[in-house]
């Protein structure tokens, strides 16, 4: 599913600093992987070009079949609404749309009509069982409840992979865990899922564990 | 295309209505200064057609000539020689002199007393042929002009004032006066029309108001004036300057009258070219200032807009940087902000103009009475041009902000936090 070799990037400046010094990593269909590191090792990075928000300098990065290589900014707008959904730290809504809107914006960007949008995001809150607060803006909404919109807002385009940042970097232990049993239960229904965290906790649920230090991958314990 | 989407305008005002008080800001300032464009013009263009209105029925080519005693010796006369201008000289200047329209000659009395039903006014009394409308048109309100046969039958009709009517006849109020008689100097004259001339405009010989107006050959018959005229009124055609033609008809005058051909005294000229072009000048100048005005105002307001959406664009680098990463492409930003802007502009202009329009329409309700014939209102053109004025503004202020958010990369959503 998603193939890396030997991938390299440099952040550009006065002093240019050299953040991922040759990675390569296989991750199947299906698995669920977490990737940890100290803050500063590059896995935010890594996690960036595994999202095509950014790119690399060096390597080759395969995306379901689909080389990942210069794309102009409207093909990977494209492929990241289409393969990757995005789970973020800050669960990232739109303050001044309700979950239902929020959930429905990326199949905005697909032009799917309005109606057919808002009804296929009601389905993903029925499942992630926020249907009754589907009207609800975000601020009326716990962490743990923001963060299961921002899932079914990941999942609605129905993505190859998708990407957590710090998940849960937010929440409670109790909400913690609500979240990873959700994505615990999006791995067995064969989804990709790979979470970028500090948590140890956290990276001890998943299938398999990449330490990355300074640029690299230190060591993977499946 | 996406743009004719109604999703896509549903998007706009969505994120327009939700963001009330930043809406409200940035619209204000487009709104105002329409506002104030519009409202300027209008108040300019009734300003214009409320002196026009005065100013109407004057011709604004028209001159006027009167004899003076002569100021140089000439062909053995002393100065100081009184002469006059002669019924002939009229014929004369109309045949002979290039560039003569209309040449009219006018007779007047001052300080006469107009008696009727037991009520009286005083009066001055003028003399003129039927073509003397050309000139100075008396804007008939009831009744008739006075016309040829008036002239040379020396009928006993008169064309009076409207105040004269309201001195004379008090209890008529706003009835037509036409057949009634009123007794001038001992001569009984049968009114056939009203003057609906106000005061303000140009006058000659008198109040307008309080003016009667006799066919030329009965004055000159009553009063026993003979050949001698008091004013010569002039207009020139089309394409010939007045004071050009007044300077040829002066000596033509001369020559006949013997005077000196470089006397400044004996032939007095009056223009009302030069009047008239005052006035142009001076509206010409008004509706600069107006357009200045008016479009510094907005110019302002969309600069202000644009200032607005750069700041606005700035606090939702989260917002775009989501809408970026979840599959927004860089046109997706450019064209929303661009249409927030354009919506934005258009919007809150419009209901400048409609504001703008509504006042203007008070003002010429409430001056019907008074001027009927000022005109506040803007035409549907300028409407209309002051509407694609907006959208081209709301384009160029939204081109700035837009294009900084096209620049904003997904990942600065995260990093903002």
């Amino acid at each position: 599913m998603i193939r890396l070799v030997n991938i390299h990037k440099t952040y550009q400046g006065a002093q240019p600093l050299h953040v991922l010094k040759g990675i390569d990593l296989h991750i199947q269909k299906g698995e669920f992987v977490a990737i940890m590191g100290a803050s500063g090792s590059g896995k935010s990075t890594l996690l960036n070009i595994l999202g095509i928000l950014d790119n690399y300098d060096e390597g080759e990065y395969t995306l379901a079949g689909t080389p990942i290589r210069n794309l102009s900014e409207t093909r990977a707008a494209d492929y990241r609404n289409r393969m990757i959904g995005f789970i973020f730290q800050s669960f990232n809504l739109i303050g001044f749309k309700n979950a239902v809107e929020n959930v429905a914006l990326p199949l905005f960007y697909q032009g799917v009509g309005r109606r057919k949008r808002n009804q296929l995001a009601l389905e993903y809150l029925d499942r992630l069982g926020l249907k009754d607060w589907a009207h609800h803006y975000p601020n009326e909404l716990s962490g743990g409840q923001k963060q299961r919109v921002a899932i079914a807002r990941a999942l609605i385009t129905q993505p190859k992979i998708l990407l957590a940042d710090e998940p849960t970097g937010a929440l409670d232990s109790q909400t913690s865990l609500e979240v990873m049993e959700i994505l615990k239960d999006l791995h067995r229904q064969g989804l990709t899922i790979v979470v970028v965290t500090h948590d140890s906790g956290v990276a001890h649920q998943t299938e398999k564990i990449i330490h990355i230090k300074d640029g690299v991958i230190e060591r993977t314990l499946c | 295309m996406r743009i004719f989407d109604t999703d896509r305008w549903e998007e706009i005002f969505d994120s327009l209505s939700k963001n009330r008080t930043r809406t409200v800001l940035t619209a204000f300032g487009i709104f105002w200064g329409i506002f104030m464009l519009i409202l300027l013009m209008g108040g300019g263009r009734g300003l214009e057609t409320m002196l026009g209105s005065n100013l109407a029925g004057f011709a604004s080519n028209s001159g006027f000539i009167f004899a003076d005693i002569t100021g140089k010796p000439y062909k053995g006369f002393q100065e100081g020689r009184y002469w006059y201008i002669k019924l002939d000289d009229v014929k004369r200047v109309k045949d002979c002199v290039e560039g003569v329209d209309v040449a009219t000659p006018i007779i007047q009395n001052w300080g006469s007393t107009a008696m009727a039903e037991n009520h009286s006014c005083s009066v001055t009394v003028t003399g003129e042929r039927s073509d003397y409308a050309q000139v100075d048109n008396p804007k008939i309100k009831f009744g008739r002009m006075l016309n040829d046969v008036d002239d040379m039958q020396h009928r006993k009709v008169c064309v009076v004032g409207t105040r004269i009517v309201e001195e004379l006849f008090p209890h008529l109020g706003k009835e037509d006066p036409c057949g009634r008689f009123i007794q001038l100097d001992g001569v009984y004259y049968c009114i056939v029309g009203v003057s609906g001339k106000s005061a303000d405009g140009i006058n000659i010989g008198g109040n307008a108001q309080t003016t009667v107006h006799l066919p030329y050959g009965t004055m000159q018959q009553t009063y026993n004036r003979g050949n001698r005229v008091d004013v010569l009124a002039l207009t020139a055609l089309p394409g010939y300057k007045m004071s050009d033609v007044q300077t040829r008809v002066e000596q033509l005058l001369k020559r006949v009258h013997v005077i000196h051909p470089e006397d400044t005294k004996a032939v007095l000229k009056l223009n009302t070219e030069a009047i008239f072009s005052m006035i142009d000048n001076l509206f010409r100048g008004v509706s600069i200032l107006v357009w200045m005005i008016g479009l510094g105002t907005l110019l302002a307001g969309a600069i202000g807009v644009s200032n607005i959406m750069i700041v606005t664009v700035k606090e939702r680098t989260t917002e775009i940087g989501i809408r970026r990463a979840i599959g927004a492409t860089p046109l997706d930003i450019l064209s929303m902000v661009m249409s927030e802007s354009v919506v934005l502009t258009l919007l809150s202009g419009m209901s400048g103009i409609t504001l703008a329009v509504l006042i203007l329409q008070g003002m010429e309700v409430g001056f019907s009475e008074s001027n009927p014939e000022a005109q506040f209102q803007i035409s549907f053109g300028v409407a209309i041009g002051a509407a694609s004025l907006l959208a081209l503004l709301g384009v160029i202020a939204g081109l700035a902000p837009a294009l900084r958010a096209m620049k904003i990369k997904p990942v600065d959503a995260m990093r903002e936090e």
